[in-house]
């Protein structure tokens, strides 16, 4: 269907149903309960998954493929992001011309950092790029705060009114798609259960499947397969006559545009920009994500992306009085004892468990979350040798040295 | 946010049947219909955000602050000694919550960036049902947070930002900031400069190259230049640098005989360092002693600078060795559960929650248009800063700016600032309309 074989219709299809079932899925417990700490079913998050789910997508186009590891890639997040926010505050507030802003702006800056740090190959190549973020976010922080509003960013004010749109004055603008508010959301409550559906989560789902479709067409294309083969011997494809620059910079460019997207609808979501979105932390947590998910696979950066925002958002939020809640029902000297024992892995600590985690998927599963899914699923299923399966078709790529 | 749900208890029962059939019942109500407002308490609970910087270059400051949110939450719940609460001018709070409500309340980290703090910030509005959101270290996350409350109909008190664009161009009526700002630190400054520096000076800025840096050397700027004061040369540094001797040499050759540092965190604490290393203070130019400004102090800053910081000048919101009967309450209960005085960033949160619980408790409603309309132009006393004012045109607190100098003897590690003067109220007050902005229309949310 749709030019794809069977396996990747199939995949394509959970992905649908996973992203339509969201707000079902991810709020398991009941509202009220102690386990609600866990639910992530509420529009913000849900969101911040299928956004960074986009852009750990489009990272992996180019890390996964060719092996080309950018370490700069939330530069063409940010650079996205900031020509959003311009076109919301001077075009339109219909979110459609400011996200293919977004998208247009990070591919012509992709083009300019491709062209010179594609010259070089793995660590030169990660290093150059490294310093084209870095220095994108060094100018939007200070020198070209005219144009990024510095430190404190951009947002829409009540002073701006878009060309195409009849605002009352100091009415501040709302991000919309044809009116329909990005922020509108209406809940659905079965018994004890909350469930959230925001319109902007279900516009960036639909992106997001869109973005899964385009990723498996790409893959599965001739040009998937010369950047394989870039990925598995450049050298050799240079001795046959191949230029393999034009085809790097074409990924890397497509890569930075799905980064653009991705910018351009954090900011369709939530109108504000502010320079830490070039940081370079944030381009190593790209890298993370793929990696995590299991890179060069179809599904795993999504999986990833979902992986480091559930526990940015919902481990980073238990404090002390929520482990003594947990541990109430224990004897005195037990309950203590287990929330010193769990204090430093919870609230500020999370990074110290992503850390474990992240650790414990490299060293046991090096294809990611995806190789455990496949080792599980293998348990269950006898005779699936002859299956050719795409992801482990894809995850065996990734062990090949990027050079 | 707009969201609407079906009325909460009343169809508990009917769902229970209508659960099984999956996505049945898709008619929905206007839910808060009821309230009128964004994550109205229905409950005997309400919860409040404590969004502060846990990781990061400001985590230290984060720590202190959300101590002191425990601690007031403690107070007003009727627990501990009740701090400041006993010395605060308005009665209206009783200890037994908010309006009758036993406070909860959620954290989060703002990793002192604007996109972790909103989406923090998101999670606390859409997930917890937080109805007021306090908290930061930074000017960025501050204005960044304070645009999301107003958009989501929740009420935004600032913990410490000291940028004027908090309450000057990025002000919001959903906002509101206690903590004092760059331009009242150079006019509380300019006074005692002049009568101890005397006013044929040249001045050498070096600013951190970002917002607050801005906002700060030009408030100093305006105000030294008005007593006379030349400035000679006005350098940016980047925000990530750590070594400033780069810096520090070429002021020597500029003819200046003042260094002002509009540094904040780290950076001070390295540029002081460099500055020290470098014997400007030992120097004589133009015949008068160099000296060093510093416009915008705390004491984790002295602490980091450690013997650095000796007589040099600066500016703080507070100061725990304040004698005054509400500094002395909130020193000593804080004093009392973690073993060590607060900090000033300790001190404005703390406030801060108080003052709110206070204009809900006399606004009588959670809405955030009755906290708005209680704390505009509200007048205190109690609370540690002197009588003050919440000014209602830019949602400002206006009171005595401390003007301090790093202590020549400190008696332990926390001893580090001696208070030169107390900046009266009226001497720091300014327009609201100079810094431009638009407070717009409180926005209940819902």
């Amino acid at each position: 269907m749709f030019g794809l074989n069977k396996r990747d219709t199939g995949l394509i299809a959970i992905v649908t149903v996973l992203v339509i079932l969201a707000p079902f899925i991810l709020n398991p417990f009941p509202e009220g309960s102690a386990m609600a700490q866990f639910n992530a079913g509420y529009p913000d998050l849900m969101q911040r998954f299928v956004i960074f789910g986009i852009f750990a997508i489009g990272f992996n186009l180019l890390f996964g493929l060719t092996g080309y590891l950018s370490f700069g890639h939330a530069a063409f997040l940010g650079v996205g992001s900031y020509g959003a926010i311009w076109m919301l505050k001077l075009f339109s507030l219909n979110v459609i011309p400011s996200i293919i802003m977004g998208v247009i702006v990070a591919g012509i800056f992709a083009l300019a950092v491709g062209f010179v740090s594609l010259r070089r190959s793995g660590i030169y190549f990660s290093i150059l790029t490294l310093a084209f973020a870095q220095m994108s976010y060094a100018l939007a922080y200070s020198v070209l705060t005219p144009i990024t509003g510095g430190e404190t960013g951009l947002q829409i004010k009540s002073t701006d009114s878009p060309l195409l749109s009849n605002l009352e004055p100091g009415e501040i603008g709302r991000a919309s798609l044809f009116g329909l508010d990005m922020r509108s959301s209406f809940e659905i409550e079965m018994g004890d259960w909350l469930f959230t559906f925001n319109t902007g989560y279900y516009l960036a789902g639909i992106v997001m499947i869109l973005a899964f479709y385009l990723a498996i067409r790409i893959t599965r294309s001739p040009f998937g397969m010369m950047l394989r083969a870039i990925k598995s011997n450049q050298q050799r494809l240079n001795y046959t006559g191949l230029n393999a620059r034009p085809y790097t910079l074409a990924v890397f460019v497509i890569s930075g545009m799905y980064a653009g997207l991705a910018g351009g609808l954090m900011v369709a979501m939530d109108t504000q920009v502010g320079p830490e979105r070039m940081f370079w932390t944030a381009s190593g947590e790209v890298v993370l994500m793929t990696i995590l998910g299991g890179a060069g696979t179809l599904i795993g950066p999504v999986l990833g992306a979902g992986f480091i925002k559930y526990m940015e958002n919902i481990i980073s939020k238990i404090n002390k009085g929520i482990l003594e809640q947990w541990f109430a029902f224990m004897p005195d000297g037990i309950e203590d004892l287990l929330i010193t024992l769990v204090y430093p892995f919870v609230g500020k600590g999370w990074h110290l468990t992503l850390g474990l985690m992240f650790m414990a998927v490299v060293i046991f599963l090096p294809g990611g979350l995806v190789e455990g899914g496949q080792r599980i699923g293998r348990v269950f299923r006898r005779r699936d040798r002859k299956s050719e399966h795409a992801e482990a078709d894809a995850a065996k790529q990734r062990n090949t040295p990027a050079e | 946010m707009s969201s609407s749900k079906l009325t909460r208890r009343g169809l508990i029962k009917t769902s229970a049947i209508a659960a099984g059939a999956g996505l049945a019942l898709p008619t929905y109500l206007r839910a808060d219909g009821h309230s009128g407002f964004t994550n109205a308490p229905t409950g005997d609970t309400v919860t409040l955000g404590f969004n502060v910087p846990q990781s990061g270059p400001y985590a230290e400051e984060g720590a202190d602050e959300l101590r002191a949110y425990e601690l007031a939450v403690e107070h007003l719940n009727g627990g501990g000694d009740g701090g400041m609460m006993n010395t605060f001018s308005s009665k209206a709070l009783q200890g037994n919550g908010i309006m009758g409500k036993k406070v909860e309340y959620v954290t989060g980290d703002t990793q002192t960036k604007s996109d972790a703090a909103r989406a923090s910030a998101k999670s606390m509005i859409e997930k917890d049902g937080a109805v007021m959101i306090t908290g930061g270290s930074s000017s960025g996350v501050a204005v960044a947070v304070q645009a999301l409350c107003q958009e989501a109909g929740v009420i935004f008190m600032a913990g410490l930002t000291h940028s004027n664009d908090t309450t000057g161009k990025d002000k919001k009526a959903n906002g509101f900031r206690h903590f004092f700002n760059s331009y009242m630190s150079g006019a509380a400054l300019a006074p005692i400069l002049s009568a101890n520096y005397g006013n044929d000076r040249k001045a050498y800025h070096l600013t951190a190259d970002y917002n607050w840096g801005y906002t700060t050397e030009e408030a100093v700027r305006t105000s030294t230049e008005a007593l006379g004061w030349e400035t000679v040369a006005a350098v940016k540094t980047p925000l990530t640098q750590t070594d400033f001797s780069s810096y520090i040499a070429p002021v020597l050759q500029s003819g200046a005989d003042v260094l002002v540092l509009n540094h904040y965190g780290g950076n001070m604490v390295n540029s002081l360092t460099n500055a020290v290393q470098f014997g400007l203070r030992d120097k004589q130019v133009n015949g008068k002693n160099f000296e060093i400004i510093v416009p915008l102090y705390s004491r984790l800053m002295a602490k980091g600078a450690g013997a650095n910081v000796k007589g040099i000048f600066g500016s703080t919101n507070w100061h725990w060795s304040l004698q005054d009967e509400g500094s002395k309450a909130f020193v000593k209960s804080f004093g009392t559960k973690y073993g060590f005085p607060p900090s000033q960033a300790a001190h404005t949160c703390y406030v801060q929650a108080l003052l709110y619980a206070d204009a809900v408790e006399r606004g009588g409603s959670f809405n955030p248009c009755a906290v708005g309309e209680a704390l505009k132009d509200f007048q205190f006393d109690g609370m540690g800063n002197g009588p003050t004012l919440y000014r209602g045109e830019d949602h400002q607190c206006f009171k005595d700016v401390l003007v301090v100098k790093g202590k020549e003897n400190p008696e332990s590690e926390f001893d580090l600032l001696e208070i030169v003067e107390v900046t009266p109220a009226a001497q720091v007050t300014y327009d609201a309309s100079i810094f431009g902005g638009d407070l717009g229309e409180c926005n209940p949310g819902a």
